[in-house]
Protein backbone atom coordinates (compact mmCIF):
# COMPACT_ATOMS: atom_id res chain seq x y z
CA UNK A 1 0.00 0.00 0.00
CA UNK A 2 1.47 3.36 -0.97
CA UNK A 3 2.24 5.74 1.85
CA UNK A 4 1.35 9.38 1.31
CA UNK A 5 2.13 12.35 3.52
CA UNK A 6 -0.17 15.36 3.39
CA UNK A 7 0.99 18.48 5.28
CA UNK A 8 3.03 16.19 7.53
CA UNK A 9 0.21 13.69 8.22
CA UNK A 10 0.94 10.21 6.87
CA UNK A 11 -1.41 7.43 5.85
CA UNK A 12 -1.24 4.17 3.89
CA UNK A 13 -3.93 4.03 1.25
CA UNK A 14 -4.84 1.45 -1.44
CA UNK A 15 -3.35 1.71 -4.90
CA UNK A 16 -5.26 4.12 -7.14
CA UNK A 17 -6.52 6.41 -4.38
CA UNK A 18 -6.39 10.07 -5.27
CA UNK A 19 -4.68 12.63 -3.05
CA UNK A 20 -8.06 14.22 -2.27
CA UNK A 21 -9.55 10.90 -1.20
CA UNK A 22 -6.49 10.13 0.92
CA UNK A 23 -6.74 13.48 2.71
CA UNK A 24 -10.47 12.95 3.28
CA UNK A 25 -9.73 9.53 4.79
CA UNK A 26 -7.17 11.20 7.06
CA UNK A 27 -9.72 13.80 8.17
CA UNK A 28 -12.53 11.28 8.61
CA UNK A 29 -10.34 9.10 10.78
CA UNK A 30 -9.45 12.14 12.86
CA UNK A 31 -5.75 12.01 12.07
CA UNK A 32 -5.70 15.44 10.40
CA UNK A 33 -7.67 18.66 10.98
CA UNK A 34 -10.43 19.15 8.41
CA UNK A 35 -8.88 22.41 7.24
CA UNK A 36 -6.01 20.53 5.59
CA UNK A 37 -8.37 18.73 3.18
CA UNK A 38 -8.21 20.52 -0.19
CA UNK A 39 -11.54 22.19 -1.05
CA UNK A 40 -13.39 20.79 -4.06
CA UNK A 41 -16.07 22.47 -6.11
CA UNK A 42 -16.62 20.01 -8.95
CA UNK A 43 -15.39 16.66 -7.66
CA UNK A 44 -18.13 14.49 -6.14
CA UNK A 45 -17.39 11.04 -4.75
CA UNK A 46 -20.71 9.57 -5.83
CA UNK A 47 -20.56 10.83 -9.40
CA UNK A 48 -18.31 9.01 -11.85
CA UNK A 49 -15.96 11.08 -14.03
CA UNK A 50 -16.62 14.18 -11.94
CA UNK A 51 -13.72 16.43 -11.00
CA UNK A 52 -10.93 18.07 -12.91
CA UNK A 53 -12.85 21.19 -13.97
CA UNK A 54 -12.64 23.73 -11.20
CA UNK A 55 -8.98 23.48 -10.09
CA UNK A 56 -9.72 24.53 -6.52
CA UNK A 57 -8.35 21.26 -5.16
CA UNK A 58 -4.83 21.87 -6.49
CA UNK A 59 -1.99 20.80 -4.22
CA UNK A 60 1.77 21.03 -4.34
CA UNK A 61 3.61 17.72 -4.63
CA UNK A 62 6.98 18.41 -3.04
CA UNK A 63 8.19 14.82 -3.48
CA UNK A 64 6.88 12.70 -6.33
CA UNK A 65 7.51 9.26 -4.89
CA UNK A 66 10.15 7.14 -3.19
CA UNK A 67 11.63 6.07 -6.53
CA UNK A 68 11.53 9.49 -8.14
CA UNK A 69 11.75 12.08 -5.36
CA UNK A 70 11.68 15.10 -7.70
CA UNK A 71 8.82 17.55 -6.94
CA UNK A 72 6.11 17.91 -9.56
CA UNK A 73 6.73 21.05 -11.61
CA UNK A 74 3.24 22.49 -11.30
CA UNK A 75 0.36 22.30 -8.82
CA UNK A 76 -1.72 19.19 -9.53
CA UNK A 77 -5.48 18.69 -9.11
CA UNK A 78 -5.71 16.40 -6.12
CA UNK A 79 -9.06 14.95 -7.22
CA UNK A 80 -7.42 13.37 -10.27
CA UNK A 81 -3.82 12.76 -9.17
CA UNK A 82 -3.39 9.29 -7.69
CA UNK A 83 -0.93 8.73 -4.89
CA UNK A 84 2.44 7.05 -5.25
CA UNK A 85 4.50 5.42 -2.52
CA UNK A 86 6.41 7.98 -0.50
CA UNK A 87 4.64 10.95 -2.05
CA UNK A 88 4.75 14.15 -0.04
CA UNK A 89 1.97 16.66 -0.59
CA UNK A 90 1.67 20.21 0.65
CA UNK A 91 -1.61 22.01 0.96
CA UNK A 92 -1.86 24.65 3.69
CA UNK A 93 1.88 24.52 4.37
CA UNK A 94 2.81 25.91 0.93
CA UNK A 95 2.24 29.70 0.67
CA UNK A 96 2.79 29.70 -3.11
CA UNK A 97 0.04 27.11 -3.48
CA UNK A 98 -2.40 29.19 -1.45
CA UNK A 99 -1.65 32.13 -3.72
CA UNK A 100 -2.36 29.95 -6.76
CA UNK A 101 -5.64 28.85 -5.21
CA UNK A 102 -6.60 32.46 -4.55
CA UNK A 103 -6.07 32.98 -8.28
CA UNK A 104 -8.39 30.07 -9.06
CA UNK A 105 -11.03 31.55 -6.75
CA UNK A 106 -10.69 34.90 -8.48
CA UNK A 107 -11.36 33.22 -11.81
CA UNK A 108 -14.38 31.35 -10.44
CA UNK A 109 -15.78 34.64 -9.17
CA UNK A 110 -15.22 36.55 -12.41
CA UNK A 111 -18.76 35.99 -13.60
CA UNK A 112 -20.37 35.30 -10.27
CA UNK A 113 -22.85 38.06 -9.38
CA UNK A 114 -22.14 37.93 -5.59
CA UNK A 115 -25.83 38.38 -4.87
CA UNK A 116 -25.51 36.42 -1.63
CA UNK A 117 -28.06 38.63 0.21
CA UNK A 118 -30.69 37.40 -2.24
CA UNK A 119 -29.46 33.88 -2.88
CA UNK A 120 -31.13 31.01 -1.02
CA UNK A 121 -27.86 29.11 -0.91
CA UNK A 122 -26.14 31.74 1.24
CA UNK A 123 -24.94 30.25 4.49
CA UNK A 124 -24.42 26.78 3.04
CA UNK A 125 -22.74 27.79 -0.22
CA UNK A 126 -19.42 26.14 -1.02
CA UNK A 127 -18.31 29.03 -3.17
CA UNK A 128 -18.98 31.43 -0.30
CA UNK A 129 -16.86 29.32 2.04
CA UNK A 130 -14.18 28.84 -0.57
CA UNK A 131 -13.82 32.52 -1.40
CA UNK A 132 -13.95 33.49 2.24
CA UNK A 133 -11.24 31.03 3.23
CA UNK A 134 -9.05 31.00 0.15
CA UNK A 135 -9.84 34.07 -1.91
CA UNK A 136 -8.83 37.70 -2.00
CA UNK A 137 -11.01 40.42 -0.53
CA UNK A 138 -11.38 42.44 -3.71
CA UNK A 139 -11.71 41.82 -7.41
CA UNK A 140 -9.62 43.23 -10.24
CA UNK A 141 -12.24 42.50 -12.87
CA UNK A 142 -13.70 45.64 -14.41
CA UNK A 143 -15.84 44.37 -17.25
CA UNK A 144 -19.52 43.51 -17.39
CA UNK A 145 -20.36 40.09 -16.01
CA UNK A 146 -22.22 37.69 -18.25
CA UNK A 147 -25.92 37.65 -17.44
CA UNK A 148 -28.72 35.24 -18.24
CA UNK A 149 -32.42 35.26 -17.53
CA UNK A 150 -33.64 32.98 -14.78
CA UNK A 151 -35.08 29.69 -15.97
CA UNK A 152 -37.65 27.48 -14.28
CA UNK A 153 -36.66 23.87 -14.79
CA UNK A 154 -40.00 22.26 -14.13
CA UNK A 155 -42.12 23.73 -11.38
CA UNK A 156 -39.72 22.76 -8.60
CA UNK A 157 -36.24 23.88 -9.65
CA UNK A 158 -35.01 27.39 -10.35
CA UNK A 159 -31.91 27.86 -12.46
CA UNK A 160 -29.90 31.05 -11.92
CA UNK A 161 -27.37 30.69 -14.68
CA UNK A 162 -25.57 33.86 -13.48
CA UNK A 163 -24.39 32.07 -10.37
CA UNK A 164 -23.24 28.88 -12.11
CA UNK A 165 -19.54 28.01 -12.03
CA UNK A 166 -19.92 25.17 -14.58
CA UNK A 167 -18.82 22.36 -12.29
CA UNK A 168 -20.88 19.83 -14.30
CA UNK A 169 -22.05 18.10 -11.12
CA UNK A 170 -25.73 18.48 -12.01
CA UNK A 171 -25.11 17.21 -15.52
CA UNK A 172 -23.39 14.13 -14.16
CA UNK A 173 -26.23 13.63 -11.69
CA UNK A 174 -28.78 13.86 -14.47
CA UNK A 175 -26.71 11.42 -16.48
CA UNK A 176 -25.99 8.86 -13.79
CA UNK A 177 -28.80 9.06 -11.25
CA UNK A 178 -31.79 9.75 -13.45
CA UNK A 179 -32.65 7.92 -16.63
CA UNK A 180 -33.44 9.78 -19.82
CA UNK A 181 -31.26 12.79 -19.43
CA UNK A 182 -32.78 16.06 -20.56
CA UNK A 183 -30.26 18.41 -19.09
CA UNK A 184 -26.75 19.37 -20.10
CA UNK A 185 -24.32 22.12 -21.01
CA UNK A 186 -24.83 23.98 -24.25
CA UNK A 187 -22.54 26.45 -26.04
CA UNK A 188 -18.85 26.74 -25.41
CA UNK A 189 -16.30 28.71 -23.39
CA UNK A 190 -17.62 31.91 -21.90
CA UNK A 191 -21.05 31.27 -23.40
CA UNK A 192 -21.43 27.81 -21.89
CA UNK A 193 -24.59 27.38 -19.84
CA UNK A 194 -26.51 24.68 -18.06
CA UNK A 195 -29.77 24.08 -19.84
CA UNK A 196 -32.50 21.61 -20.48
CA UNK A 197 -33.22 21.18 -24.13
CA UNK A 198 -35.62 24.04 -24.82
CA UNK A 199 -36.37 24.43 -21.13
CA UNK A 200 -37.86 20.98 -21.04
CA UNK A 201 -39.17 20.04 -17.61
CA UNK A 202 -37.34 17.39 -15.68
CA UNK A 203 -39.84 14.91 -14.29
CA UNK A 204 -37.63 12.05 -13.18
CA UNK A 205 -38.07 10.83 -9.60
CA UNK A 206 -34.51 11.71 -8.64
CA UNK A 207 -34.10 14.95 -10.59
CA UNK A 208 -34.30 17.03 -7.40
CA UNK A 209 -30.83 15.83 -6.44
CA UNK A 210 -29.29 18.36 -8.81
CA UNK A 211 -30.20 20.96 -6.15
CA UNK A 212 -28.15 19.16 -3.52
CA UNK A 213 -25.09 18.60 -5.68
CA UNK A 214 -24.96 22.24 -6.85
CA UNK A 215 -22.11 23.85 -4.89
CA UNK A 216 -23.49 27.36 -5.52
CA UNK A 217 -26.97 28.83 -5.68
CA UNK A 218 -27.48 28.16 -9.38
CA UNK A 219 -29.98 25.37 -8.84
CA UNK A 220 -32.34 26.05 -5.96
CA UNK A 221 -35.54 24.56 -4.62
CA UNK A 222 -38.56 26.57 -5.76
CA UNK A 223 -40.67 25.23 -2.90
CA UNK A 224 -38.19 26.88 -0.51
CA UNK A 225 -37.62 29.98 -2.61
CA UNK A 226 -37.22 33.04 -0.33
CA UNK A 227 -39.10 31.23 2.46
CA UNK A 228 -36.38 31.80 5.02
CA UNK A 229 -32.65 32.14 5.41
CA UNK A 230 -30.95 28.86 6.26
CA UNK A 231 -29.62 30.20 9.54
CA UNK A 232 -33.14 30.89 10.80
CA UNK A 233 -34.15 27.28 10.22
CA UNK A 234 -33.41 24.26 12.39
CA UNK A 235 -32.00 21.29 10.54
CA UNK A 236 -33.17 17.94 11.86
CA UNK A 237 -32.38 14.40 10.85
CA UNK A 238 -35.60 12.70 9.86
CA UNK A 239 -36.76 9.61 8.05
CA UNK A 240 -39.90 8.13 6.59
CA UNK A 241 -40.78 4.94 4.81
CA UNK A 242 -40.25 5.55 1.14
CA UNK A 243 -40.39 2.87 -1.54
CA UNK A 244 -38.38 4.93 -4.02
CA UNK A 245 -35.39 6.07 -1.98
CA UNK A 246 -33.76 5.47 1.39
CA UNK A 247 -36.12 7.96 3.04
CA UNK A 248 -33.35 9.36 5.23
CA UNK A 249 -33.29 13.13 4.91
CA UNK A 250 -32.58 16.38 6.67
CA UNK A 251 -35.66 18.52 7.25
CA UNK A 252 -35.23 22.23 7.83
CA UNK A 253 -37.78 23.41 10.35
CA UNK A 254 -39.13 26.72 11.45
CA UNK A 255 -41.22 25.97 14.51
CA UNK A 256 -43.28 22.99 13.36
CA UNK A 257 -43.26 23.98 9.69
CA UNK A 258 -41.13 21.91 7.36
CA UNK A 259 -39.67 24.58 5.10
CA UNK A 260 -37.36 22.37 3.11
CA UNK A 261 -36.23 18.78 2.76
CA UNK A 262 -32.74 17.92 1.56
CA UNK A 263 -30.48 14.92 1.52
CA UNK A 264 -28.11 14.54 4.45
CA UNK A 265 -24.71 15.95 3.67
CA UNK A 266 -21.41 14.88 5.19
CA UNK A 267 -18.71 17.29 6.29
CA UNK A 268 -17.33 17.51 2.78
CA UNK A 269 -20.70 18.73 1.52
CA UNK A 270 -21.59 15.53 -0.30
CA UNK A 271 -24.92 13.77 0.07
CA UNK A 272 -24.93 10.54 2.03
CA UNK A 273 -27.73 9.07 -0.04
CA UNK A 274 -29.87 10.35 -2.89
CA UNK A 275 -33.48 11.13 -2.08
CA UNK A 276 -36.51 11.09 -4.33
CA UNK A 277 -38.65 14.02 -5.40
CA UNK A 278 -41.63 12.87 -3.38
CA UNK A 279 -39.65 13.12 -0.13
CA UNK A 280 -38.09 16.39 -1.20
CA UNK A 281 -41.07 18.34 -2.45
CA UNK A 282 -44.32 16.74 -1.35
CA UNK A 283 -43.78 15.79 2.27
CA UNK A 284 -43.94 19.19 3.92
CA UNK A 285 -45.94 18.23 7.02
CA UNK A 286 -44.19 17.55 10.28
CA UNK A 287 -46.39 14.46 10.63
CA UNK A 288 -44.87 12.91 7.50
CA UNK A 289 -41.54 12.55 9.21
CA UNK A 290 -40.04 10.75 12.17
CA UNK A 291 -37.63 13.27 13.67
CA UNK A 292 -34.42 11.68 14.91
CA UNK A 293 -32.80 14.78 16.40
CA UNK A 294 -30.94 17.94 15.47
CA UNK A 295 -28.24 17.67 12.83
CA UNK A 296 -24.72 18.40 13.93
CA UNK A 297 -23.72 21.69 12.38
CA UNK A 298 -20.14 22.82 12.42
CA UNK A 299 -19.76 25.64 14.90
CA UNK A 300 -18.06 27.86 12.30
CA UNK A 301 -21.17 27.71 10.15
CA UNK A 302 -23.61 30.61 10.21
CA UNK A 303 -26.37 28.02 10.57
CA UNK A 304 -25.23 27.37 14.14
CA UNK A 305 -25.75 31.05 15.01
CA UNK A 306 -28.08 31.53 17.97
CA UNK A 307 -28.30 27.76 18.46
CA UNK A 308 -27.17 27.62 22.03
CA UNK A 309 -27.28 23.83 22.24
CA UNK A 310 -24.04 23.75 20.25
CA UNK A 311 -22.07 25.17 23.18
CA UNK A 312 -21.57 21.73 24.64
CA UNK A 313 -20.26 20.51 21.31
CA UNK A 314 -17.89 23.47 21.23
CA UNK A 315 -15.97 22.15 24.22
CA UNK A 316 -15.56 18.75 22.57
CA UNK A 317 -14.48 20.36 19.29
CA UNK A 318 -11.86 22.53 20.96
CA UNK A 319 -10.31 19.64 22.86
CA UNK A 320 -10.20 17.56 19.65
CA UNK A 321 -8.53 20.40 17.75
CA UNK A 322 -5.96 20.79 20.53
CA UNK A 323 -5.06 17.12 20.30
CA UNK A 324 -4.69 17.35 16.53
CA UNK A 325 -2.50 20.42 16.82
CA UNK A 326 -0.19 18.55 19.16
CA UNK A 327 0.04 15.73 16.62
CA UNK A 328 0.80 18.28 13.89
CA UNK A 329 3.47 19.87 16.02
CA UNK A 330 5.20 16.54 16.55
CA UNK A 331 5.00 15.84 12.81
CA UNK A 332 6.63 19.23 12.09
CA UNK A 333 9.50 18.52 14.42
CA UNK A 334 10.08 15.14 12.78
CA UNK A 335 10.19 16.75 9.35
CA UNK A 336 12.84 19.27 10.29
CA UNK B 1 -14.96 51.26 66.34
CA UNK B 2 -13.72 54.43 64.70
CA UNK B 3 -14.01 54.28 60.92
CA UNK B 4 -12.97 57.79 59.90
CA UNK B 5 -11.52 60.91 61.43
CA UNK B 6 -14.41 63.04 60.21
CA UNK B 7 -16.90 62.18 62.93
CA UNK B 8 -18.14 65.11 64.98
CA UNK B 9 -19.07 64.94 68.57
CA UNK B 10 -22.53 66.43 69.12
CA UNK B 11 -22.45 69.17 71.73
CA UNK B 12 -25.57 70.49 73.37
CA UNK B 13 -24.30 74.02 73.94
CA UNK B 14 -26.47 77.10 74.46
CA UNK B 15 -27.21 79.13 71.27
CA UNK B 16 -25.95 82.72 71.19
CA UNK B 17 -28.33 85.71 70.82
CA UNK B 18 -27.66 85.96 67.05
CA UNK B 19 -28.40 82.31 66.58
CA UNK B 20 -31.55 82.48 68.65
CA UNK B 21 -33.27 85.07 66.44
CA UNK B 22 -32.54 82.89 63.32
CA UNK B 23 -32.64 85.90 60.96
CA UNK B 24 -28.94 85.99 59.96
CA UNK B 25 -29.13 82.29 59.05
CA UNK B 26 -32.31 82.81 57.00
CA UNK B 27 -30.72 85.80 55.25
CA UNK B 28 -27.61 83.76 54.44
CA UNK B 29 -29.73 81.00 52.93
CA UNK B 30 -31.80 83.46 50.88
CA UNK B 31 -28.61 85.01 49.46
CA UNK B 32 -27.60 81.63 48.07
CA UNK B 33 -31.06 81.14 46.55
CA UNK B 34 -31.18 84.62 45.00
CA UNK B 35 -27.68 84.31 43.59
CA UNK B 36 -28.96 81.34 41.50
CA UNK B 37 -31.50 83.63 39.75
CA UNK B 38 -28.59 85.34 37.98
CA UNK B 39 -26.66 82.21 37.04
CA UNK B 40 -26.93 80.37 33.68
CA UNK B 41 -29.84 77.89 33.64
CA UNK B 42 -28.79 74.25 33.33
CA UNK B 43 -32.21 73.20 31.94
CA UNK B 44 -33.74 73.85 28.50
CA UNK B 45 -37.33 74.13 27.31
CA UNK B 46 -37.65 70.78 25.51
CA UNK B 47 -39.22 70.26 22.93
CA UNK B 48 -39.01 73.90 21.75
CA UNK B 49 -35.27 73.88 22.34
CA UNK B 50 -33.21 70.77 21.66
CA UNK B 51 -29.70 69.91 22.64
CA UNK B 52 -27.22 69.15 19.87
CA UNK B 53 -27.03 65.43 19.06
CA UNK B 54 -23.80 63.66 18.13
CA UNK B 55 -23.57 62.74 14.42
CA UNK B 56 -23.30 59.07 15.37
CA UNK B 57 -26.27 59.12 17.76
CA UNK B 58 -28.19 55.85 17.60
CA UNK B 59 -31.94 56.44 17.64
CA UNK B 60 -34.91 55.13 15.71
CA UNK B 61 -34.11 53.03 12.63
CA UNK B 62 -34.88 53.92 9.05
CA UNK B 63 -35.09 51.64 6.02
CA UNK B 64 -33.60 53.62 3.17
CA UNK B 65 -34.59 53.85 -0.46
CA UNK B 66 -32.13 54.51 -3.28
CA UNK B 67 -32.12 57.62 -5.49
CA UNK B 68 -34.87 56.16 -7.66
CA UNK B 69 -37.12 55.48 -4.69
CA UNK B 70 -36.63 51.71 -4.62
CA UNK B 71 -36.26 49.95 -1.28
CA UNK B 72 -32.70 48.91 -0.58
CA UNK B 73 -33.59 46.05 1.76
CA UNK B 74 -33.49 42.57 0.23
CA UNK B 75 -34.45 40.68 3.39
CA UNK B 76 -31.08 38.96 3.57
CA UNK B 77 -31.52 38.45 7.31
CA UNK B 78 -28.04 39.57 8.33
CA UNK B 79 -29.40 42.32 10.59
CA UNK B 80 -31.63 39.83 12.35
CA UNK B 81 -28.82 37.36 12.88
CA UNK B 82 -26.49 40.12 14.07
CA UNK B 83 -29.06 41.52 16.51
CA UNK B 84 -28.03 40.61 20.06
CA UNK B 85 -31.51 41.35 21.39
CA UNK B 86 -33.26 39.37 18.62
CA UNK B 87 -35.53 42.34 18.01
CA UNK B 88 -35.74 42.07 14.22
CA UNK B 89 -37.99 39.70 12.28
CA UNK B 90 -38.71 39.65 8.59
CA UNK B 91 -40.49 37.77 5.88
CA UNK B 92 -39.15 37.77 2.35
CA UNK B 93 -41.13 37.85 -0.86
CA UNK B 94 -40.28 37.70 -4.53
CA UNK B 95 -40.57 40.84 -6.61
CA UNK B 96 -43.22 40.49 -9.25
CA UNK B 97 -43.12 41.84 -12.76
CA UNK B 98 -44.00 45.54 -12.70
CA UNK B 99 -42.66 46.14 -9.20
CA UNK B 100 -39.16 47.00 -10.36
CA UNK B 101 -39.66 50.65 -9.38
CA UNK B 102 -40.50 49.66 -5.80
CA UNK B 103 -37.77 47.21 -4.89
CA UNK B 104 -34.17 47.25 -5.99
CA UNK B 105 -33.51 43.49 -6.03
CA UNK B 106 -35.53 40.45 -6.97
CA UNK B 107 -36.22 39.68 -3.33
CA UNK B 108 -37.64 42.15 -0.82
CA UNK B 109 -38.96 42.20 2.74
CA UNK B 110 -42.74 41.94 2.69
CA UNK B 111 -42.77 42.16 6.49
CA UNK B 112 -40.02 43.84 8.46
CA UNK B 113 -40.55 44.41 12.14
CA UNK B 114 -38.37 45.80 14.90
CA UNK B 115 -39.51 45.42 18.47
CA UNK B 116 -38.42 48.73 19.96
CA UNK B 117 -38.86 47.41 23.49
CA UNK B 118 -36.29 44.73 22.78
CA UNK B 119 -33.94 46.90 20.75
CA UNK B 120 -30.91 48.12 22.66
CA UNK B 121 -29.82 50.56 19.91
CA UNK B 122 -26.37 49.00 19.58
CA UNK B 123 -26.20 49.60 15.83
CA UNK B 124 -25.04 46.11 14.89
CA UNK B 125 -27.87 45.81 12.34
CA UNK B 126 -26.54 48.86 10.56
CA UNK B 127 -23.06 47.40 10.61
CA UNK B 128 -24.22 44.02 9.28
CA UNK B 129 -26.31 45.42 6.41
CA UNK B 130 -24.64 44.72 3.05
CA UNK B 131 -27.14 46.85 1.10
CA UNK B 132 -27.03 50.16 3.01
CA UNK B 133 -30.68 49.64 3.82
CA UNK B 134 -30.96 50.04 7.58
CA UNK B 135 -29.57 52.99 9.48
CA UNK B 136 -30.01 54.33 12.97
CA UNK B 137 -30.96 58.00 12.99
CA UNK B 138 -31.02 60.89 15.45
CA UNK B 139 -34.76 60.50 15.91
CA UNK B 140 -35.97 59.38 19.33
CA UNK B 141 -38.49 56.55 19.61
CA UNK B 142 -41.79 57.95 20.84
CA UNK B 143 -43.15 56.90 24.19
CA UNK B 144 -46.36 54.91 24.37
CA UNK B 145 -48.65 53.18 26.79
CA UNK B 146 -49.46 50.07 24.73
CA UNK B 147 -46.85 47.40 24.12
CA UNK B 148 -48.18 46.74 20.61
CA UNK B 149 -47.30 50.24 19.49
CA UNK B 150 -43.61 49.51 19.97
CA UNK B 151 -43.47 46.88 17.25
CA UNK B 152 -42.50 49.04 14.30
CA UNK B 153 -43.44 47.65 10.92
CA UNK B 154 -42.50 48.80 7.46
CA UNK B 155 -45.05 51.63 7.67
CA UNK B 156 -42.97 53.32 10.37
CA UNK B 157 -39.50 52.24 9.28
CA UNK B 158 -39.35 52.81 5.53
CA UNK B 159 -38.69 56.39 4.50
CA UNK B 160 -41.00 58.18 2.04
CA UNK B 161 -40.27 58.45 -1.68
CA UNK B 162 -40.76 62.23 -1.93
CA UNK B 163 -37.68 64.38 -1.42
CA UNK B 164 -39.04 66.06 1.72
CA UNK B 165 -39.90 62.71 3.31
CA UNK B 166 -36.40 61.32 3.01
CA UNK B 167 -34.58 60.74 6.29
CA UNK B 168 -31.07 62.13 6.39
CA UNK B 169 -28.58 59.68 7.83
CA UNK B 170 -25.76 62.20 7.66
CA UNK B 171 -22.29 60.77 7.82
CA UNK B 172 -23.49 57.21 8.26
CA UNK B 173 -24.36 56.41 4.66
CA UNK B 174 -22.33 56.94 1.56
CA UNK B 175 -18.87 56.75 0.23
CA UNK B 176 -16.93 55.20 3.07
CA UNK B 177 -18.95 52.02 2.76
CA UNK B 178 -18.14 50.10 -0.36
CA UNK B 179 -20.92 48.18 -2.14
Amino acid sequence: MPKVTIDGFSIDVPEGTTILQASRILATEGKMPDAHVPPAMCYYTKLKTSGGYCRTCIVKVSKGSEKDPRPMPKPVPSCRQTVMDGMEVQNLTAPDLLEARAGVVEFLLINHPLDCPICDQAGECHLQDLSYENGNAGTRYEFARRTFDMIDIGDKIKLHMNRCILCYRCVKTAEQITDGRVHGVISRGDHAEISTYIEQAIDNDFSGNVIDVCPVGALTDRTFRFKSRVWFTKPMDAHRKCDKCCGKTAVWLSGNDVLRVTARKDKFGEVEDWICNECRYDKKQIGDWTIEGPRKIERHSVISQNHYESLRQLKVDISNQKKLLEVAHVADIKQN
Amino acid sequence: MQLTNRSKVVVQKEMTMAEQIYLPAIFKGMMITISHFFKKKPTINYPEVKRPIAPVYRGQHVLKRDEQGRENCTACGLCAVACPAEAITMTAAERKRGEESLYREEKYASVYEINMLRCIFCGLCEEACPKEAIFLTDRIVKVGTERDTFIYGKDKLVEGIAADQRIDVGKRGGAHRKF
